[in-house]
């Protein structure tokens, strides 16, 4: 008999409960927008915290009220970017696609100092006298950035050094935090062209600890039509927004540290061209020279 | 007054619900990683708990204690306290939307904090009247307050200390909040009051 004493007073007292509640949802009724629901639904809804908002409904308020761009959610990626684009009647900003690049090409051409028999880590490689590279900044190619790599899209070439297989990289960047020389950057998928060295020796202790090292020479820069690269603290860089994937800077490099490297028939033609050219342009301005000496005579 | 006084200081300090009772924990590691959202959580945790005093205190003494339920006390409290926070948040949404924008995702979060459901039945055990429970409740929640700024500005250096790869993260920080604790056990044998 208690016990269904017991049971009857609370489940009264639970639907009084519900009754004030469900009359306070009525009463307490504030108006939301009718998109922040289909907002809500177009996000994947695991809370993640990705965009950096406290959970979906968060992320999908600051959509609404637009101090977040309707691809703030990094998970769903394009496809919630497109169907809450729809809903906020907006056009989705097709930001381009990024994918990482690692920025060394070194691998066999890099000099060692020791054999290395440790733990197949690149980090603990690292540990052990500042890694077994006479190069401080190349890839060690024991493939951390492997094993963090979730989508399979990171290897080991041939050539020892690790490459990222742009078609199945996601952008996630698990492996530039697993590299233990930071040598993974994320880079547009469409530009074609990239320094792959960030060895910052000067240019003989560069050239002496690996045969693919960028010596910051700056034959490159001087090359480079639209001002797209740039030598700074002993290695070239390029500006991303600025390339346009011309490849006259990996013609030119002595070292074959700007991807993709030239080949040397495509190296050879180029040569043949810029000295067919300066040729021409020494010409003409022998020519110049000429007529200035021949023009003021007259006049004398 | 004495009393009260007296409460307050042990909620606070000696008897500190998060280092002293391991009440509360799961928001106090959970949502201790910025300072900002550390104070949301603390605000939040105070408001609810001394509603929940209040209202939990009335119920058991004019409804349960009179129909010989006492036992069921822990039920009782969970569905009043559930109940208690979904109706504030409701409230708060229509009558004070900058409240309720500060709480955000805190208030709801609150209605399973196990200090919330302590402290109602601290309050039974401790034979409290109505207005000392609700100061109970109170300094209780700004005792969780205190503990879970102090924590926060700890783990936010914390951010940039160099632990053994397996500590990082939660690891080290439950050793920061044991040692803590530990910091803390310094007031257990505080009595102002003789």
């Amino acid at each position: 008999m208690n016990i269904v004493f017991a049971i009857l007073v609370l489940s009264i007292l639970g639907a009084i409960f519900a009754v004030i509640l469900a009359v306070a949802s009525i009463v307490f009724a504030v108006k939301t927008d009718p998109r922040l629901p289909e907002i809500v639904d177009a996000l994947p809804g695991a809370n993640c915290g990705g965009c950096g908002y406290a959970g979906c409904s968060d992320c999908a308020g600051h959509i609404l009220d637009g101090s977040a761009p309707v691809n703030a959610c990094p998970v769903g990626g394009a496809a919630s970017a497109e169907k809450i684009a729809a809903i906020m009647g907006v056009e989705a900003s097709s930001a381009e696609k990024e994918v990482a690049f690692v920025r060394c090409n070194g691998g066999t051409a890099a000099k060692k100092r020791f054999e290395y028999r440790g733990v197949l880590d690149c980090v603990s490689a690292t540990k052990v006298a500042a890694g077994p590279l006479e190069c401080g900044f190349g890839c060690l190619g024991f493939g951390s950035c492997v094993t963090a790599c979730q989508f399979d899209a990171m290897h080991i070439a041939a050539n020892g050094c690790a490459v990222v297989d742009p078609v199945k990289c996601t952008d996630c960047m698990a492996c530039a935090t697993a590299c233990p020389r930071k040598l993974i950057i994320s880079v547009p998928v469409s530009k074609k062209v990239h320094v792959a060295c960030i060895n910052q020796d000067k240019g003989k202790v560069a050239m002496s600890v690996c045969a693919n090292s960028c010596i910051g020479c700056g034959l490159c820069e001087k090359e480079c039509k639209k001002d797209a690269i740039h030598v700074t603290n002993n290695v070239a860089a390029i500006d991303y927004a600025k390339c346009i994937n011309c490849k006259m800077c990996t013609k030119v490099c002595p070292r074959d540290c700007i991807l993709p490297i030239a080949t040397p028939e495509e190296k050879e033609k180029y040569k043949a061209v810029k000295k067919a050219q300066a040729d021409k342009a020494k010409a003409a301005a022998e020519a110049a020279a000429a007529a200035q000496t021949a023009a003021p005579a007259p006049n004398a | 007054m004495k009393e009260i006084f007296s409460i307050a200081l042990g909620a606070i300090l000696v008897n500190n619900f998060i280092f002293a009772q391991f009440l509360g924990i799961c928001p106090f590691m959970g949502v201790s990683k910025k300072i900002d959202t550390a104070i949301g959580m603390g605000v939040a945790v105070t408001f609810v708990m001394g509603l929940a005093s209040a209202f939990t205190w009335l119920a058991n003494e004019y409804l349960l204690v009179p129909l010989n339920l006492a036992y069921m006390q822990t039920v009782a409290f969970i569905l009043i306290i559930a109940a208690l926070v979904q109706f504030v948040e409701m409230f708060l949404q229509k009558s004070l939307p900058a409240l309720y924008t500060a709480l955000g995702i805190y208030l709801p979060l609150i209605t399973t904090n196990c200090a919330v459901l302590g402290v109602a039945l601290l309050n039974v055990q401790n034979g409290y009247n109505f207005i000392e429970s609700v100061v109970y409740g109170i300094t209780g929640g700004l005792g969780f307050l205190l503990a879970i700024v102090l924590f926060a500005s700890i783990r936010e250096r914390l951010v940039f200390a160099d632990p053994p790869k397996a500590f990082e993260g939660f690891p080290i920080a439950l050793v920061t909040a044991g040692l803590m604790a530990l910091a803390f056990m310094g007031f257990s044998g505080a009595n102002v009051f003789g």
